[in-house]
């Protein structure tokens, strides 16, 4: 059953690194409890997995867990979490990731006893569910593999339940790429919401089948996209800051359904859903720069009570393997963190990580804190996902007009022209979500299975 | 400014509906089919192509002008089909198997089609015998194969060892792109080219087209 949050758990004062309002405790790890805690994240180097003996896989997860929490105590860092990121076919053959779960879990568990690095498993299977187009998204094959992955992993071990859903990216990813703001607000809100609440009750319910914790989910595959394009140079920055903010309200059902964090570590959003919520989230910045190139490096730690590196092969640098080096990064960023916190100093540090960053980029200046406020805000100030959507949107352009009148935010000719179109488009979007599926479904209905979001199609 | 010069200049504004009208118009004037195409659609759509690749358009931008270019082509298409006029090329594109990421190798898509390339898309989780399939069926110039994962950038290696043992491999060019992949990595494979984004592709595919 959905509640819907209807304000914030924090202010812009106590929206700190470390810090939660309902931190996570399980395995002798707190989350959120006052301390920044290293999310250590990994995969495999060039190889087919389906031509690849079982054994062998499973010794190279050995042999990259082993190594980092190796580094993990030489450090002296107490606790960690590690995610396992299933690879597609893992997902596909749920008894291999299985298997794999329990392989880490034990691994982490051997840790425990030998050297008292508290730790948590986090599993996140693939949304195999994308292997269908126009993808089925309530039932048939996948959806079944996907639950059953899900299952077993909690069973084998798996601390954290998670998953970077795809619900409406049949839409987005086509929005994304002619910067069309109606079509994320249809894919991503719609669509995406719908799909959210339908998943994480099947995922909420797994949780407690199995005691493991419903984490969290991220719209990574729309507001990642966006973001690395728009860096890229293939759509306006002030079009991505807009995507970011809309995608926060796909995220926050998770939450709404009973999943109780830490958000995904590649949910930048997660800083808008930690002030709604006050749960814990997981974040990544500069030391996932080994996995995507990003402008908000330094302010996405702003938020962290997990840090992560997003994601790393194991291949071997100058220092040893990429995985282990990952470890001493994080763990690095996190000790500075921490003094800070312990110097009473956690908010001018926040500051100094935000101020860095928020000026050069609109991405990063709606993920300034005051901004994350008013976004978080605007969000919880409506009850219905599409409300929500476009209260989002228009106050992410109501701050970039205001950031760059007032010479917070340096912005091109072009971003400037660009962010004038889409607040012109968001101005006029109607303010009834009846109004606007009428007039978005059409231009979708060769792409969309209606049915799978509970979509009627006459509706 | 004469016909072919107003086509080049509507599409590179984006404006389909003038872009159409003044093919119509050259068309009925007389003006070759094949030098509307290229000297009129293909023409502007270069210029546009080259701002894109120096950063100075967006790729919504690019894809309103692809409108216009469209606009333009489906009158120009069916007189260059009647008169035998050689396409400018055929390329396959698809994102190989047990990978579902296609944003990469659909802004390729688009940005060949832009070019004026004929472009086969096979989607995501693309097995080798499709690509073969696709190879007897649509007889491409090219295939594209994108990864963005690094347990699944080994499957383009196993398509171009298929392409040999099929006697394939001297019909088709093979190019691959993604996010794990490296201009090493495409040599080490036997590929023909290395496509870092989607700008550059058009010109990988020209120049292996051009050295054909």
């Amino acid at each position: 059953m959905r509640k819907r949050f209807n304000s914030l758990a924090l202010g812009a004062d106590a929206l700190l690194f470390g810090v939660a309002r309902t931190p996570l405790k399980r395995n002798g790890v707190v989350v959120g409890g006052g301390t920044v805690i290293p999310e250590i994240k990994f995969t495999l180097p060039p190889l087919s997995i389906e031509e690849t003996p079982t054994d062998e896989i499973e010794a190279m997860y050995r042999e990259i867990v082993t190594a980092v929490c190796d580094r993990a105590v030489h450090l002296g860092q107490q606790s960690l979490v590690v995610e396992f990121e299933l690879l597609p076919p893992m997902t596909v053959d749920p008894p291999m990731g299985e298997s794999i779960t329990a392989l880490i879990a034990g691994i982490l568990a051997e840790f425990r006893g030998a050297h008292g690095l508290q730790s948590l498993l986090r599993i996140t299977p693939v949304d195999i569910r994308e292997q269908n187009k126009p993808p089925l998204r309530r039932r048939g094959r996948e959806m079944e593999l996907l639950l059953d992955s899900f299952r077993r992993c909690a069973r084998a071990g798996a601390d954290l339940l998670s998953i970077e859903s795809t619900g409406g990216k049949e839409v987005t990813d086509q929005a994304i790429m002619s910067a069309d703001v109606r079509g994320i607000l249809f894919g991503s809100v719609v669509l995406g919401c719908a799909d959210m609440e339908f998943l994480w009750e099947k995922i909420v319910g797994i949780a407690r089948e199995t005691g493991a914790v419903p984490a969290g989910d991220t719209a990574c595959g729309i507001g990642n996209t966006a973001m690395v394009l728009a860096d890229q140079g293939y759509v306006p920055r002030v079009f991505a800051a807009v995507v970011r903010a809309i995608t926060a309200v796909r995220s926050l059902v998770a939450y709404e359904v009973g999943a109780v964090g830490p958000g995904k570590d590649c949910g930048y959003e997660n800083a808008i859903l930690k002030a709604i919520t006050g749960l814990p989230m997981s974040m990544e910045g500069k030391s996932a720069a080994c996995a995507h190139l990003s402008p908000v490096g330094n302010i996405a730690g702003c938020y962290a009570d997990l840090w992560s590196n997003e994601s790393v092969q194991n291949i071997k640098l100058l220092a040893g393997m990429a995985p282990v080096v990952s470890m001493e990064q994080l763990v690095y960023d996190c000790r500075l963190m921490n003094v800070a916190a312990g110097k009473g100093e956690s908010l001018r540090f926040r500051d100094w990580l935000s101020e860095s960053d928020a000026g050069l980029d609109p991405q990063a200046f709606v993920l300034s804190p005051n901004a994350v406020i008013g976004l978080a805000g605007a969000i919880v100030s409506e009850q219905n996902d599409y409300r929500r959507g476009l209260a989002a949107a228009r106050k992410a352009v109501e701050l970039l007009r205001e950031g760059l009148s007032k010479g917070r935010l340096i912005l091109s000719e072009r971003e400037q022209d660009w962010l004038s179109r889409i607040g012109q488009t968001v101005s006029e979007l109607p303010s009834e979500p009846k109004d606007f599926i009428i007039g978005e479904k059409p231009k979708w209905k060769d792409h969309v299975n209606y049915g799978e979001y509970g979509i009627p199609d006459e509706a | 400014m004469d016909r072919y010069a107003e086509i080049a200049q509507h599409v590179q504004n984006g404006y389909s509906e003038k872009a159409r009208k003044a093919v119509e118009a050259a068309l009925a004037e007389g003006c070759p089919a094949g030098r509307v195409l290229k000297e009129g659609l293909i023409a502007g759509m270069e210029v546009v192509a080259a701002k894109f690749k120096s950063g100075q358009m967006f790729l919504p931008e690019v894809l309103a002008v692809a409108g216009a270019m469209k606009a333009g082509m489906e009158l120009v298409k069916p007189l260059l089909v009647a008169a035998n006029h050689e396409p400018l090329g055929k390329v396959v594109l698809g994102t190989v198997r047990g990978d579902m990421h296609d944003i990469g190798k659909n802004l390729v898509a688009i940005m060949l089609q832009g070019a004026g390339f004929d472009v086969v898309d096979l989607g995501t989780d693309v097995r080798v015998e499709k690509f073969i399939e696709a190879i007897e069926r649509e007889n491409p110039d090219i295939i594209g194969m994108s990864a963005l994962l690094t347990t699944t950038m080994v499957h383009m290696k196993t398509v171009i060892e298929v392409l040999k043992q099929r006697d394939l491999r001297t019909r088709v060019k093979v190019i691959v792109g993604g996010a794990p992949i490296s201009k090493n990595f495409a040599s080490e494979i036997g590929a023909d080219g290395y496509a870092r984004d989607a700008a550059t592709a058009v010109d990988v595919v020209k120049d292996l087209l051009d050295n054909k």
